[in-house]
């Protein structure tokens, strides 16, 4: 089987979405309450806290630039988690996906609808904290609400690198590795918490070409800075192909994983 | 009429990399009918079943379902079937309703519809009062009608169930045999595999005893008591003494422990003989039934 080949999916990708949806919204409360948390703590750990030792960077207060950063980052969190930890449980835990394939979907619908639904998880969560940010005064409007729209490709590119961990780890344990090796020194190296350009040239070319979350930062950061720049474009069309690259690839893992 | 079988399998076959899970099987089931597969553990059931169910691609040979190639139209046959699987797999993140609803959907009905039929069923399998129930505080008895009930959401004109009474008690079991035979008689085909044979014997139209990935016998119940035990069995104690006695006659017999069984259809003479012949403390003589059978055909020895 070849792990580039093309998933014939049906509208049903969306019955697999709602029925996600459907579990979130019997928790709202629940899952309300982090994005609208973790901000706050955030800004005044290090905006406010570290902030005082910070003059100004690139121009603005320490806050105003990591504001984009914590957006970006919530949009990484979401969708990473929710298709590995999430997809997991269902897929091995749970044998959702066992009982759904059973119906006239098939296994290709089943990963579809769960990345896509990681993408909405991203967008959820983006919208949650947009406000909290603004009300600080952090972003410009109305570029950044862009972000909405923008935090589904962003949130799809995470989803289907998760997809792909979920879909060769041998048991849910091994998901800290992904965690550790991937996504923490993303959190701290695509230029959230300080510009990419003090750390050595390698180390830059590095975050460029391989680090996800980089360019979803620039993006993010033009839009609450309201300063866009033709460089964008290029964060962008790597975003949408990194997306479908791993959009394909890891469906192709699943169905290697779930189908013997 | 010309009449198509809901299922025809020719020379089936599935491997686990060296392990042959299914090996060439060929069989039909017929527009109508229960169909059993028996078989000790690790036969090739669950495997079977699972390509019938177009979830586990087959290695080689066909595979019929509804005259569908279970290759290429695996959609168009999903949407006809009920499926109970072996192990439980609700959605613990819903009750037993939206279990339902939720799978409804995957179907394409219309909530309306939806709605009508889950009310129907949850009447079908007594479950009325849990409804608003999370599954996880369901008993296991409970969780296999919820099963049930899933699987004929869609109004199946097959259902395939994997050990539907593993683990339930007489009454639920008794309950889970007179709603499929109320199925069988509202004209749904049922495919079923069990480990008890007082099940299969009382469900079964025809069946097949696997083991090893191969079949080793089809037919009905009765005929298959019949042909390979005869109508009756007398149990006497193992000793030297009976053997001779047994050996002279001519009987089809097969010591067990301490015990030796004889397969007759005239249990009458065989008592006869062998309490004017040899000096017996016990005897008994019994109905074969399909137990009989299957024990002769797969071997006492446990299956790893
Ligand atoms: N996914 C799998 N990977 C590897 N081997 C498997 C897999 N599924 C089944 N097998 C093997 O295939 C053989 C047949 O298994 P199967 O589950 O079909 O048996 P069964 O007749 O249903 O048994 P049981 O009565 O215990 O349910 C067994 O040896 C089993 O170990
Ligand atoms: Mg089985």
């Amino acid at each position: 089987m070849s792990y580039f080949q093309i998933p014939r999916l049906s509208y049903r990708v969306t019955k697999v979405w709602l029925r996600n949806k459907d579990v979130f919204m019997k928790t709202l409360k629940l899952n309300f309450l982090p994005p609208f948390l973790e901000p706050l703590l955030y800004l005044f750990a290090l905006g406010f806290g570290l902030g005082m030792f910070v003059e100004t960077i690139e121009g603005v207060s320490y806050a105003r630039f990591i504001a984009p950063a914590l957006v970006s980052v919530t949009i990484m969190y979401a969708s990473f988690f929710e298709c590995t930890y999430g997809s997991y449980v269902r897929m091995y835990y749970q044998k959702t996906f066992d009982a759904i394939i059973a119906t006239p979907l098939s296994i290709e619908d089943v990963i579809a609808g769960e990345l896509l639904w990681g993408a909405t998880r991203s967008c959820i969560n983006a919208c949650i904290m947009l406000p909290v940010i603004a009300a600080f005064g952090l972003i410009e409007l109305p570029h950044s609400l862009l972000i909405i729209p923008f935090s589904l490709l962003g949130g799809l590119v995470f989803a289907s690198i998760a997809m792909c961990f979920t879909a060769i780890i041998p048991n849910i344990n091994s998901l800290s590795y992904p965690t550790t090796l991937f996504i923490t020194p993303m959190f701290l190296f695509s230029g959230t918490f300080f510009p990419l350009s003090v750390l050595p040239e390698p180390i830059q070319y590095f975050a460029f070409a391989l680090l996800p979350l980089t360019h979803v930062v620039n993006i993010v950061r033009a839009l609450t800075f309201a300063d866009l720049n033709q460089f964008l474009i290029f964060d962008f069309l790597w975003l949408f192909i990194a997306s479908l690259i791993f959009f394909v690839l890891s469906i192709n893992l699943m169905k290697r994983r779930l189908i013997v | 009429m010309f009449i198509v079988s809901i299922i025809v399998a020719e020379k089936l076959q599935k491997s686990f990399g060296k392990l042959i899970a299914v090996d060439g099987v060929s069989f039909t089931v017929e527009e109508g009918e229960v169909f059993g597969f028996l078989g000790p553990n690790g036969a090739g059931k669950t495997t079977a079943m699972k390509m019938i169910q177009c979830v586990s691609p087959k290695n080689a040979g066909r595979l019929l379902v509804f005259d569908m190639e279970v290759d290429t139209h695996p959609r168009e046959i999903k949407k006809l079937l009920g499926v109970v699987p072996q192990e439980n797999n609700l959605d613990p993140d819903f009750t037993v309703y939206e279990n339902l609803l939720a799978y409804s959907r995957y179907f394409d009905m219309s909530r309306q519809d939806a709605e009508r039929i889950i009310d129907e069923l949850l009447e079908f399998v007594q479950l009325e009062e849990k409804k608003e129930k999370m599954t996880e505080s369901l008993s296991g008895g409970m969780k296999r009608r919820l099963v049930l009930a899933r699987a004929l959401i869609n109004r199946p004109q097959l259902l395939i169930l994997d050990e539907p009474t593993v683990g339930l008690d007489p009454q639920a079991r008794h309950l889970m045999w007179d709603k499929l035979k109320s199925l069988k008689l509202q004209g749904v085909t049922i495919v079923l595999t069990t480990h008890y044979l007082e099940e299969a014997a009382y469900l079964c139209d025809r069946l097949v005893v696997m083991d090893h990935g191969r079949i080793l016998v089809e037919g009905k119940p009765d005929e298959l008591i019949r042909k390979y035990i005869g109508t009756d069995i007398v149990e006497a104690e193992n000793e030297p003494i009976v053997i001779a006695c047994l050996e002279k006659n001519n009987a089809m017999y097969e010591v067990i422990g301490d015990m030796i069984q004889i397969y007759t259809s005239d249990p009458q003479k065989t008592t006869d003989y062998l309490l004017k012949e040899c000096t017996l403390r016990k005897i008994t003589a019994r109905s074969a039934t399909l137990e009989d059978v299957f024990l002769k055909l797969t071997g006492r020895k446990l299956r790893e």
